[in-house]
């Protein structure tokens, strides 16, 4: 049993980063999540001698992750959108190299530099790969602070397993909220490395190199099918949501993040109208639990997607029930968080009183 | 085994032939070596490059001091993109100009190692230009190996940073104009001026006598990365003759008569008391 804690969202995803054994943490300061960079400066290498650097740019704190995790570091970084953006050349590298590394993206309303306010925006950005190239990320999508802790030591797991880049997908509120967390016990940092790490010569092996180039044709699309049947072994295997209420539910709603506690909320509400309502929330985002859409389809007489965006996971709830059932959107934007008010009165209007806008 | 002299060996040459490994080959005898940790296969670079004589003499001091399982290259994106392919030791591949990036997150999480860059002027002093500066402000602990040929190879002969005024290249068609394409960047005296850096000095490879040099500065500057005295870079001006539109020869009389007269060779920064 680990100790039961009151703390900020980004505080207690700090507080797992050390307790995980992390290496090295390079970041630069951005609105919502600069505590990151304050909690670890001020805690972490006193405690585990874990390297803490403020980088000049998030363009070089991702490239000083990819040489610290080339070298089989545990090692992570964290930013929110803008910096997220300038982070996408170094994540395609990351991708390509199979370097494991773990960020969190504390999401804040774009476009441009938009808002410091919560937001899901870069849902798309994070799912489909966001830079350049055909890669994924393996994006985890907490809902509590409790899951900001325990997502920090299941997404290093993720990414020494897959060797793949892991992010963690959550938002301003959630970074900035405080709630009780129960934190689990300091973890050793790793003495032992990985046989591809770049340590320095073995003596009698060949030398290890790190690189996505692979000029010739042939031998790219090879490295490009590996990388394919990765992630679909990461479908396999890695899928996480939560299902709420599915056994009579004739409708769902669905979100991600701190959207979907306000979806089992406006459920209750729901119920208590006498709607048959459940919840469905991907935990997961990539690899995304189609299956679980497409099982409960038949029975239902529509889906509600809400998100703090114009729309991008709705895309995914879609192509999974593949017409099965109607799948509508709700969403606000711009930092802009939905009330369970509002999405209980969108549900009558979409659904009960068929009303469109 | 006896000491024998080439003289003996002759005298011998009428009555049996000559064994290589025995005779000829006597550690005593040897006057060059490739040196063992530069992989022994054909390089892509044209031929009469500087590059090759740089991973040469930089692979030559790395067998010297007996480093090569001490120490981590960073290769960059340009002509030397496949730097990797030759120097047998562990290496990465950055991302176009953010080796010293890529080396600061290596060399923080392993300060024991060496740990060294090696870049183009594009790579270094254009893309990289502020994971450059910012490295060596912080004083990061690394050597960066600096190839200047004044354009962009890899992509066949574009205008670089540190393209000569007036030098004709595929983007500045005219020559290049100072007032509208800005001025050659002087990134090595740019970077003496940061008390993080220790050491910069510039060297050629285009005589026998400059690639002496030049090996030596890249001694020492591992030398000083061991004593722990912060960011050293060594410069190396050079050729390329594909894209200059040259010969070899020709590319290093230009090394030697426009070049270095813009980029004079010598020290420009050296640590207090060396």
């Amino acid at each position: 049993m680990g100790d039961l804690k009151l703390m900020k969202g980004n505080e207690a995803l700090s507080e797992a980063m050390i307790r995980a054994g992390c290496d090295a943490y390079f970041g630069y300061p951005i609105t919502p999540q600069s505590e990151v960079l304050e909690y670890l400066a001020r805690e972490a290498s006193q405690r585990t001698g874990m390297v803490v650097l403020q980088a000049e740019s998030e363009v070089a704190a991702i490239n000083m992750i990819y040489g610290a995790a080339g070298a089989g570091r545990r090692v992570m970084t964290t930013s929110s959108s803008p910096g997220i953006s300038l982070m996408q050349e170094g994540l395609s590298y990351i991708a390509s190299a199979e370097l494991p590394c773990l960020l969190a993206n504390v999401v804040r309303g774009g476009p441009g530099l938009g808002t410091i306010q919560p937001s899901q925006a870069d849902y798309f950005q994070s799912v489909k790969g966001g830079g350049h190239g055909d890669y994924k990320l393996i994006v985890l999508a907490p809902s509590s602070v409790q899951e900001m802790v325990d997502f920090v030591k299941l997404g290093f797991e993720l990414g020494e397993k897959y060797r793949n880049p892991v992010m963690i997908l959550t938002d301003g509120a959630i970074g900035q909220m405080m709630e009780k967390v129960v934190l689990f016990e300091q973890m050793p940092r790793k003495t032992e490395f990985p046989d591809w790490a770049t340590t320095g010569k073995k003596p009698g092996k060949d030398r290890n190199y790190i690189t996505s180039l692979h000029i010739q044709s042939e031998k790219m699309e090879e490295i490009n099918l590996r990388l394919q049947a990765k992630y679909k072994e990461i479908e396999k295997n890695e899928i996480r949501y939560q299902a709420v209420n599915l056994d009579d539910a004739e409708y769902v709603f669905t979100g991600f993040g701190l959207v979907a506690r306000i979806c089992i909320k406006a459920m209750e509400m729901a119920r208590a109208k006498g709607y048959k309502v459940g919840v469905i929330r991907p935990i997961t985002v990539f690899p995304f639990p189609t299956q679980v859409y497409a099982d409960i389809a038949p029975q239902l007489k529509g889906i509600l997607d809400v998100e703090m965006n114009a729309g991008q996971m709705v895309e995914d709830v879609r192509l999974s029930v593949n017409g099965a059932t109607k799948v509508e959107f709700y969403g606000r934007m711009g930092g802009m968080i939905p009330s369970p008010e509002e999405i209980l009165e969108n549900f009558e209007r979409i659904y009960i009183k068929g009303e469109t806008k | 085994m006896s000491e024998r002299t080439y003289v003996d060996i002759e005298a011998e040459l009428t009555d049996q032939p000559i064994n290589f490994d025995e005779d000829i080959c006597l550690a005593e005898n040897v006057v060059y070596v490739k040196p063992q940790t530069l992989i022994d296969i054909p390089m892509h670079y044209c031929p009469g490059c500087g590059h090759s004589t740089a991973h040469k003499i930089l692979m030559e001091v790395v067998d010297e001091m007996g480093i090569q399982e001490e120490i981590i290259g960073v290769a960059p994106v340009g002509c030397s993109v496949f730097a990797y392919h030759y120097m047998n030791v562990d290496m990465q591949e950055a991302a176009h100009g953010r080796a010293c990036a890529v080396a600061t997150g290596i060399k923080r999480i392993m300060p024991e190692k060496y740990v060294f860059t090696y870049q183009g002027d594009g790579d270094l002093a254009a893309i990289g230009t502020a994971e450059t500066v910012h490295a060596a402000n912080r004083g990061e602990n690394i050597l960066v190996v600096f190839i200047n040929n004044g354009i962009y190879g890899m992509t066949s002969g574009q205008m670089a940073p540190t393209t000569l005024p007036g030098m004709v290249t595929t983007t500045s068609p005219y020559g290049r104009d100072v007032k509208t394409q800005g001025h050659p960047l002087y990134i090595s005296n740019l970077l003496a001026n940061l008390p993080g850096v220790a050491y910069v000095s510039r060297h050629s490879v285009h005589t026998p006598n400059n690639v002496r040099k030049a090996k030596k500065s890249l001694a020492k500057a591992l030398e000083y990365q061991k004593q722990g005295l912060g960011f050293c870079l060594v410069e190396i001006v050079t050729n390329c003759p594909s894209n200059w539109k040259m010969t070899p020869k020709q590319s290093n009389q230009f090394v030697e008569e426009k070049m270095i007269p813009f980029y004079p060779l010598g020290d420009i920064k050296v640590p207090e008391g060396k």
